[in-house]
């Protein structure tokens, strides 16, 4: 049975409630972003080598609703400060709160989604509790020595470095929405919830950042970063309307379609389309890759795709390099074949 | 008069990396070094604002002495002088112990700073925490991947996206600010501008004695996070590769990968329908 008690933020833990996994409920983006449901997932796999309990902390207003669902997906206790004031996120004083509360229940772990919030809340959290972190992990272990071994990733993917934080707690570690698989919800699982006072106003930080506005802007290209199929293409299909190809393509395949610069800048597609450093990240399961040559700048957004098939007539360029299947062929001509060919495939 | 402090990084320029091509790894004694491409944004932002403000930029960076070079670059887009932190003590410092050095530095050297701007990430490492930790260290405000900044006395507007929320933001000056990558697309650095910044030698080197700061809480002894090991991952990948006919190759692909296409798809595919066709 799932339990709830109130502590004042003064109340010191208990031994039990020390030596943790902590994963921070990062809630904004919930129904599009479930990278705090998959945290918990891996911080249980984690929990048991170390013997350690998973916990989530939240900060907010009105979340009964997340605190549930972190039961049901695995956390074991949830402390949660909801307070009208904390309504809306904001980097100043979710640091403050959080360092405050580990800074007293010295997790042993604290694991926090590479989310555009998360990758400026933790370094700070970081910073006052003067401890390790790394950024955007891609695997999280455990090793026999029972500390945190993190794979994080450089140069574009290019490389993975492993690191450990051995001397200071809490072990920190940002990791990349999709790195994890959630646990299915359970409404049987239990957990105990503690809610945690918010300190006097007077310990609170004054906020020097204001915010004048926030606006959610769901972004329609959004889909690009979650799409199962991705039709990229790139200066080697010719001309705008040679592009054209692509976009019937990925409707085949239920994609989206992505471009490189030089196709952006000559408007044979939208900005909203560009793939790389100065565009989007992408993680298909699926790739195709059509003329392109693979600058670092698009590779490096590309790496995390499953699968990659590249058609370029020059065997040795870069993309040809990284690609799962690499097709010596105009690229143009390849996929009319591969359109024609899909279209027999997929009738009735 | 405005005082801006920008933040640089020298990497390695890693499009011309040269990679072993037996093991899959890099070479990186053998690379080229270049500003940091987020870096170069965040000083192209300090540029504009230089524009239309009366200011002065210093830039400053960490790292070996070879990095002065984009200190040079930076004076040539613009910037008014660097500082160049050098001590191989600082070697192997983690964001936390970098931010900290940055912060003693621009404490003792810039204490009248107004705005710092930092890059939003970096293309070795790609960690993106020495901004946050930086301003944590200063106790100053601190705004991440900001894309547009309007001054107006001492409040600075800015505008970002995270998290697909698009957010208007104020502080009041001094504060730090890192730059995202989508906006103030860098210029391009004048030929002259290089030499003329060659001439105007306007580069302090400064060790840790220098500034002042304890050698034990700087580098990679100081640092709390350790590097085990670094290695390039190793794919499972074949990396076939097709030559010949376009419909030989297409069918090919369907014959040899049309599972993994039809479960991407979420569709089923038919099989061998090329064979029907040529009987
Ligand atoms: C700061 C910075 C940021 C950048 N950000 C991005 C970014 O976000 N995204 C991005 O994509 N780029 C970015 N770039 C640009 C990047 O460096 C490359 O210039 C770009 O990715 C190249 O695009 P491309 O492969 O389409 O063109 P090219 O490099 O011109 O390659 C065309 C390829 O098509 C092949 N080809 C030609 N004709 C045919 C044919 N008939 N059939 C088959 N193949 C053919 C050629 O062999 C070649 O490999 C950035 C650059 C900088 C400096």
């Amino acid at each position: 049975m799932t339990t709830t008690r109130s502590k004042p933020d003064t109340d010191m833990p208990s031994s039990k409630e020390k030596n943790n996994i902590w994963v921070f409920g990062d809630y904004r983006n919930y129904f599009r972003n479930r990278v705090t449901l998959q945290l918990i997932s891996r911080a249980r796999e984690l929990a048991e080598k170390t013997g350690a309990k998973v916990c989530a902390v939240v900060f907010g207003h009105d979340l009964d609703e997340y605190v549930n669902e972190y039961i049901a997906h695995g956390a074991q206790i949830v402390y949660v400060m909801d307070d009208p004031s904390l309504k809306s996120y904001n980097v100043e004083s979710y640091v403050h709160l959080m360092a405050d509360l580990a800074g007293k229940y010295m997790p042993d772990i604290l694991l926090i989604g590479a989310t555009s919030f998360g990758r400026e809340f933790a370094p700070r959290v970081a910073k006052r509790l003067s401890t390790g972190l790394t950024a955007d992990c891609v695997g999280l272990e455990i090793n026999d020595e029972k500390l945190l071994v993190q794979t994080a990733p450089a140069f574009g993917g290019n490389l993975l470095a492993k690191i450990i934080t051995p001397n200071h707690k809490p072990q920190m570690a940002t990791v990349r929405p999709g790195t994890f698989t959630e646990q299915p919800h359970d409404d049987t699982c239990t957990g105990e919830i503690v809610r945690v006072l918010l300190p006097e106003s007077d310990n609170m930080p004054k906020n020097r950042i204001r915010v004048i506005s926030s606006e959610y802007q769901p972004q329609r290209d959004k889909k690009l970063e979650d799409a199962a199929v991705v039709v990229c293409g790139g200066r080697g299909m010719g001309s705008k309307k040679k592009f054209k190809k692509l976009f019937d393509l990925a409707r085949l395949t239920d994609g989206e379609t992505g471009a490189t610069r030089p196709v952006v800048y000559a408007r044979w597609a939208g900005h909203e389309t560009l793939v790389g450093q100065a565009g989007k990240n992408i993680r298909p399961q699926i790739l195709f890759s059509f003329g392109i040559s693979g600058a670092i700048q698009h590779t490096a957004a590309v790496n995390d795709s499953d699968f990659i098939i590249a058609v370029n007539k020059n065997p040795n360029a870069a993309m040809m390099k990284i690609a799962d299947v690499a097709i010596v062929a105009d690229a143009n001509q390849f996929c009319s074949a591969l359109i024609r060919e899909l279209r027999k495939r997929l009738r009735d | 008069m405005l005082k801006l402090v920008v933040c640089i990084k020298q990497v390695p320029m890693v499009s011309e990396l040269p990679w072993n091509s037996k093991t899959g790894t890099l070479r990186r004694e053998m690379a080229e070094g270049m500003i940091n491409p987020a870096c170069k944004h965040a000083l192209e932002s300090a540029l504009v604002l230089k524009q239309e403000h009366n200011c002065h930029i210093t830039v400053i960076t960490m790292g070996p002495p070879m990095a002065e070079e984009v200190l040079y670059e930076a004076i040539a887009m613009g910037a008014d002088c660097g500082i160049l932190l050098t001590d191989p003590r600082m070697a192997g410092a983690d964001t936390l112990i970098t931010s900290r050095t940055l912060a003693a530095t621009i404490e003792t050297r810039c204490p009248d700073f107004d705005l710092i701007l930092c890059g939003c990430h970096t293309s070795d490492s790609e960690t993106g925490q020495v901004g946050p930790q930086l301003a944590e260290n200063m106790n100053i405000a601190g705004a991440a991947y900001i894309e547009h900044m309007e001054l107006n006395g001492r409040t600075l507007r800015m505008k970002r996206v995270v998290d697909e929320f698009l957010e208007t933001l104020e502080m009041d000056l001094p504060g730090l600010v890192t730059i995202n990558t989508r906006t103030y697309i860098p210029r391009y650095v004048p030929l002259d501008g290089l030499q003329n910044a060659f001439e105007k030698q306007d580069i302090k080197l400064i060790d840790a004695d220098e500034l002042g700061i304890d050698p034990k809480t700087i580098g990679m002894k100081a640092s709390p996070t350790r590097i085990l090991d670094v290695y390039s991952p190793v794919e499972e990948k074949k990396n076939v590769v097709m030559k010949g006919a376009v419909k030989k190759m297409v069918d090919r692909l369907f014959d040899e990968y049309g599972d993994r296409i039809s479960a991407a798809i979420g569709k089923d595919l038919k099989t061998h329908d090329h064979d029907e066709e040529q009987t």
